[in-house]
């Protein structure tokens, strides 16, 4: 696809081997996808030809509603089976394989509707992210000693993540009992409780208020620090401008642009994509005004009803049906 | 009224066999349910299973370890059997399947093509022999007031009981352990679990295999005292477990086992009473076998009033339950 030998006009990142631009190669990229669709019904929900994740950095993956974002995260984890297509994470192909031996391949990911274990306590739902647990087996659950040791080890972790993430004074109540807010921050330590090595965030500011924004900006850029690689979903352009080192843009299934944040905003394509009849004005200053009413008055409709096949939204806010099963 | 007898019957179906067998069969609905949220419809059939698959066995000369081995693996197979198809599917399926097995199931050994293996619809008895064979209580009547009862009754007692305490602790050792948390985060959203790297299907069946055993195993209990009958094996079976298990609190240790004492004395108290007024000509607009009904009528009324006014059982707890997931 690049040509580095062809001496015209070509953008060019550190990230980035070659020519920037849509599907372009990463120098070390931690997801490979090649050629993944994902059709439901006569509609393409994910149509990517090729598409690389740069390990170690802050990816934000956007796009306007219906681009199939999630769609995208679904099938990378497993939770959705694609019609075509194979990726790679860390070397290892991971097309096909069931989600739970995605995440203990260490691709963890949250979601856009946080699922917290009423139920059970904060610390509980925390130690249930811990990964390699001896009492997990029937057998070995029975014997207390077998497990105990491994216990007080991941309880230490976990009250630890705890209080990086202002969770500590929860610790025992029901996890029912947390704020919105409060549950997607549970959900996201609960994730890095298994050391992931890419943690995938889906929609990771909706419906945090802005205080807790600020933290969770904070405990994003953390993770790029300890080595975490940070694949998101977000509507929120601040964050995205704010924290991402580089934008993946989807639109209507397909990678439209790609780059990092100041450029990949200005790429007409982007525009486009995202605005149609408006592309005079700046997408910034648009996103700054607050939400858009349009995306707005469509997601509410998404979320009146879900179970409506309408378009490419649908493959965005629900868990199609086939991931009801495993495999 | 004879006061004195009617209480005396109700107070020994606090140690009787047959609340043994459903206070187990509850334990096993409450892995199923209360700890793992599986919609198990058909406990019935694994009663039904554990009986025949005891039963078929020691007529046809067997000792009882063997019995009792098949017994279980017969339960082992069943679940297999309902939950490959359905476990990677959503909850509800389960509950179809199951409620359609149990009859299936109770329909094959009802049929008289099997009368030879099953005894169709009169059953199978004269099973009991291997099990008295190992009884070290010496012959003659034990026991004080309405608790006396013969060496064999004794027997059943014991062994039924020490079986329940068995299972009791075996519940409470797994829910206390990892083992326990990943099946009650499958309860609550098993993609969230399916997220965090667990095999979500593997512990639904793990689930499902043990609390079938513990309904096969009570299902043998509840056959030692009388005799195999498939009439015993209706949904309504499958419904007083239900009645036992939400009584006591889906979720806990102890609340199976009360709940199944307090359902029997329940019932046992209701019928003495209807049977003595009517006896006795106080009510003289029903007959005893009407009254037999009633009985059920008032379960029936009892699960209901239970479910909207006291969800959580009588040892649940309450906080759990107060929050709508």
């Amino acid at each position: 696809m690049s040509n580095i030998s062809e001496p015209a006009v070509v953008a060019t990142h550190p990230l980035v081997k070659g020519e920037v631009g849509p599907g372009c190669a990463k120098t070390d990229p931690i997801v490979i996808a090649d050629h993944v669709t994902r059709q439901f019904g006569g509609l393409k929900a994910v149509d990517v030809d090729h598409l690389e994740i740069p390990r170690g950095q802050i990816t934000a993956l956007i796009g306007p509603n219906g681009a199939g974002k999630t769609t995208m995260f679904n099938l990378l984890t497993g939770f959705d089976k694609p019609n075509t297509g194979t990726w790679e994470f860390d070397g290892k192909s991971l097309a096909g394989v069931p989600a739970f031996k995605v995440a203990r391949a260490g691709m963890v990911r949250t979601f856009q509707l946080t699922k917290s274990l009423g139920r059970l306590s904060v610390l509980q739902n925390m130690l249930l992210g811990a990964t390699g647990q001896k009492g997990e087996g029937l057998f070995s659950a029975l014997f207390k000693p077998l497990w105990r040791k491994q216990e007080e080890e991941n309880t230490a972790r976990a009250d630890d993540l705890l209080a990086r993430f202002k969770l500590d004074a929860k610790r025992e109540d029901y996890a029912a009992s947390l704020s919105g807010g409060q549950r997607k921050l549970l959900e996201m330590a609960r994730a890095l409780m298994s050391k992931p090595e890419l943690i995938m965030l889906d929609e990771p500011m909706a419906g945090v208020n802005p205080a807790l924004t600020q933290s969770l900006l904070g405990h994003i850029k953390n993770l790029k620090s300890d080595g975490t690689s940070v694949l998101f979903v977000e509507h929120d352009m601040h964050m995205v401008m704010h924290i991402s080192d580089w934008v993946i843009v989807m639109a209507e299934g397909r990678v439209v642009a790609e780059g990092p944040p100041e450029s990949v905003m200005k790429d007409p394509a982007v525009i486009d994509a995202y605005l149609g009849a408006h592309h005079d004005e700046d997408l910034g200053d648009l996103m700054e005004d607050g939400p858009n009413p349009v995306l707005e008055a469509e997601r509410k409709a998404r979320e009146a009803h879900p179970e409506v096949d309408e378009g490419p939204g649908y493959g965005e806010t629900t868990t199609p049906p086939a991931a009801e099963r495993e495999r | 009224m004879d006061w004195g007898n009617i209480f005396g019957n109700a107070v020994g179906e606090i140690i009787s066999p047959t609340t043994a067998a459903y206070a187990l069969a509850a334990i096993g609905l409450g892995i199923h349910f209360g700890y793992t949220g599986l919609l198990n419809f058909g406990q019935a059939a694994f009663l039904l299973i554990g009986a025949y698959a005891f039963a078929i066995p020691t007529l046809a000369g067997a000792p009882l370890i063997v019995a009792v081995l098949s017994a279980i693996i017969c339960s082992v197979i069943f679940a297999f059997i309902l939950g490959i198809p359905t476990l990677r599917l959503r909850a509800d399926y389960l509950a179809i399947v199951t409620i359609a097995a149990a009859e299936v199931v109770r329909y094959i050994v009802t049929t008289t093509g099997l009368t030879d293996f099953t005894g169709a619809a009169n059953g199978l008895s004269g099973f009991k022999g291997t099990f008295a064979a190992i009884n070290p209580i010496p012959e003659g009547r034990y026991g004080f007031g309405p608790f006396t009862y013969n060496e064999y009754d004794w027997w059943i007692r014991i062994v039924g009981w020490a079986l329940v305490v068995l299972a009791s602790v075996l519940v409470f050792l797994l829910m206390r352990s990892p083992w326990g948390r990943v099946v009650k985060g499958i309860r609550e959203d098993e993609d969230a679990v399916r997220s965090l790297g667990k095999n979500v299907y593997s512990y639904k069946m793990q689930a499902l295999v043990l609390g079938g055993v513990m309904g096969s195993v009570a299902g043998i209990i509840f056959i030692l005292p009388r005799a195999v009958q498939p009439a015993n094996y209706t949904t309504g079976l499958t419904f007083f477990i239900w009645t036992i298990m939400l009584l006591g609190g889906a979720a806990t240790i102890f609340g199976p086992i009360v709940g199944s004492m307090i359902f029997w004395v329940v019932l046992s108290l209701t019928q003495g009473i209807l049977y003595g007024a009517i006896e006795s000509g106080a009510l003289s607009f029903i007959s005893t076998t009407q009254a037999g009904q009633i009985r059920f009528i008032l379960v029936g009324v009892a699960l209901m009033l239970l479910v909207i006014f006291r969800p959580q059982g009588i040892f649940g707890n309450k906080k759990e339950l107060s929050f709508s997931v």
